[in-house]
């Protein structure tokens, strides 16, 4: 991607290397810094791994990190941070799919301006802002008028709405674009056929778009799973291996941040199993990211 | 009009547009659905900036704003976080703008397209990616104890200039692409080295796109709180932080205290820190666009 233009003198003098090398070094700062990250997590998990075996940390279903007896199964953790991730898509995905198509296919440039800022503020609003919205009134003004006392006044089901809102611009704008780059002609050829506005839409436009559609969604449920703020407040402190979005639960980042705010001393267990913790949500998210990747490579169809 | 009523006694023909009224109103139904959609989310919002104002409002004040934390709601004041999130916003400036652009005019201007820039810049895109958390964690193995920074706004400011370099590159690298060949070719023509044409053609040209990626930055620094809380913004600081030594706390962070008490009137006192939050937002992305008007006034090409 270097421009076409390039000086003409050949010699080059010493300040101008220097230069480069410092340019060069500012660039890779983010390589050392993923490097950084997976030192740090694989050395810390190490040595967690020396106290607590990584087969009843992987395959335990009892955490209990602050409470004795102490437990090592990261299973609640996980299944908590899905529940609330599988909530947020069950949100996110028809939300932001409608406003992309909205914006893609029907909306005139008027209206265009009108409904980005709406997604774009959603975007740009602190996550913890959106936990405030959860506790008070996600929880107490929506969901207690329908559950009544089944839900408790901390439950998975708010943080997994809360976090839907805050990915759903992430799925309008990538989908957005990747409905917008497909080419005029198709949609022509299918009007020409005698196909309305919707058949268009489904039948030719959401087909043609499916690899950005499908990697929004993915990169939305790795955003879904690391987000801490947004839950921390909103889904409580237990550990639970359940999938009832009633209940209170707790996210691998919850944990982080209660083990990080509370006076548990640096290097004992308990300290030890946040690397641990976080190592897992890396991979998760990491994994989904190229997943994501992938997805856009393979699916990509040039028009 | 169908085809049988043109000749009486012919066999009913199949009409041109099947169910031609029904596939419509499939369509009208989606139409309304999407409309809805965006309903949705224009009311999730409007709920919650209510929400927010109509807790938050009795309590802000000129006290509140200058006051220090207290276990009484009614005493409580903002002023340490507020300081501490400005003092974060500031430093973060301060180290990703030079790192930033360095890396995207590297990326734009010197890099060829080989094998290393090709890492480098998957991998801009996969820091992106990173839970904001787990650069907490980063820092405070590599700030707060390798460098021994301990726990000060630096160390805070440090992680957050690492999560959100790859946004500011990726701001600079699209004002710089932007920048026509023309530029680069004139300023060769009249003989600049390199580096000559970055600094006397190409910055200038690119400057309200990569001013208005890092004021949008340094607003998204200030709504950050999870990878503080690993590097230690503290819940409960009563004075006024030092950058350089002692316990600091920021914006959110001080929401996230308050609104994690059951009282009532603690939650009234997050809402009102919330305004705060909003309105400086608001005013960096007012910022952003004035900066982005004024500096692009002399650029036509």
């Amino acid at each position: 991607m270097t421009s076409a233009a390039r000086p003409m003198t050949r010699q080059r003098p010493a300040s101008e290397r220097v230069i480069e090398v410092l340019l060069f070094l500012a660039a890779s700062v983010g390589v050392l810094t993923t490097i950084g990250i997976v030192v740090v997590l694989a050395v810390q998990t190490l040595e967690f791994f020396l106290q607590v075996s990584p087969i009843e940390f992987l395959t335990g279903t009892y955490w209990s990190a602050s409470i004795r007896p102490y437990a090592w199964g990261v299973l609640p953790l996980i299944s908590g941070t899905l529940l609330v991730a599988g909530i947020a898509l069950i949100v996110a995905v028809p939300l932001g799919l409608l406003a992309a198509v909205l914006l893609a296919e029907y909306a005139s440039t008027r209206q265009r301006n009108a409904i980005k800022p709406i997604l774009e503020t959603l975007a740009g609003i602190p996550t913890i802002v959106l936990g405030f919205f959860a506790i008070n009134f996600v929880t107490p003004n929506l969901l207690k008028p329908i559950f009544g006392d089944a839900i408790g006044t901390f439950n998975a089901l708010s943080g997994g709405i809360v976090v839907g809102l805050l990915i759903t611009p992430l799925i309008a704008s990538i989908s957005e674009d990747s409905m917008s780059a497909v080419p005029r002609g198709m949609r022509e050829g299918a009007y020409a056929m005698g196909a309305t506005k919707f058949e268009v839409v489904r039948k030719v436009v959401f087909p043609a778009a499916i690899s950005g559609i499908m990697a929004s969604i993915i990169l939305a449920a790795s955003r879904a799973i690391g987000e801490t703020m947004a839950v921390v407040l909103a889904v409580g402190t237990s550990p639970n291996l359940t999938l009832n979005p009633l209940e209170s639960t707790q996210t691998m980042t919850a944990f982080i941040v209660q083990i990080s705010t509370g006076d548990t001393p640096q290097g004992s267990v308990q300290f030890q199993s946040l690397f641990a913790v976080a190592a897992v949500l890396f991979t998760m998210t990491l994994v989904l990211n190229l997943i994501s990747n992938r997805v856009v490579a393979r699916f990509r169809t040039a028009y | 009009m169908t085809a049988s009523t043109l000749r009486p006694g012919a066999p009913a023909q199949p009409r041109f547009e099947p169910e031609l009224a029904r596939r419509k109103l499939t369509g009208t139904l989606f139409y309304g659905a999407c409309l809805a959609a965006i309903g949705i989310l224009l009311m999730a919002l409007l709920l919650l900036l209510y929400d927010v104002l109509s807790r938050g409002l009795p309590w802000l004040d000129w006290d509140f704003i200058t006051g220090v934390p207290s276990r009484r709601p009614a005493n409580a004041g903002l002023m340490p976080a507020l300081i501490g999130s400005i003092q974060i916003a500031l430093m973060v400036a301060l180290f990703t703008f030079p790192t930033g652009v360095a890396a995207a005019i590297y990326l734009t201007e010197y890099a060829a397209d080989s094998r290393v820039t090709r890492i480098l810049r998957t991998n801009i895109a996969n820091l992106a990616g990173v839970p904001s958390i787990i650069y907490g964690i980063f820092g405070l193995a590599l700030f707060v104890r390798i460098a021994g920074f301990g726990f000060t706004v630096l160390s805070g400011a440090l992680t957050l200039t690492l999560l959100i370099l790859p946004v500011v590159i990726i701001a600079s690298f699209e004002a710089l692409k932007a920048v026509p060949d023309a530029q680069r070719e004139g300023a060769y023509a009249l003989g600049a080295s390199r580096w000559q044409m970055v600094r006397g053609a190409l910055l200038p040209a690119a400057a309200p796109g990569i001013m208005t990626g890092l004021i949008l930055a340094m607003a998204r620094a200030i709504g950050e709180a999870a990878p503080l809380l690993l590097v230690g913004a503290s819940v409960f600081v009563t004075f006024v932080p030092n950058p350089l030594n002692g316990a600091y706390t920021v914006l959110p962070v001080q929401v996230y205290q308050w609104a994690g008490r059951p009282q009532e009137d603690f939650q009234g006192i997050a809402a009102a820190a919330i305004i705060v939050i909003l309105l400086l937002m608001l005013f960096l992305n007012a910022l952003a666009l004035i900066v982005r008007v004024r500096l692009s006034r002399h650029i036509q090409w």
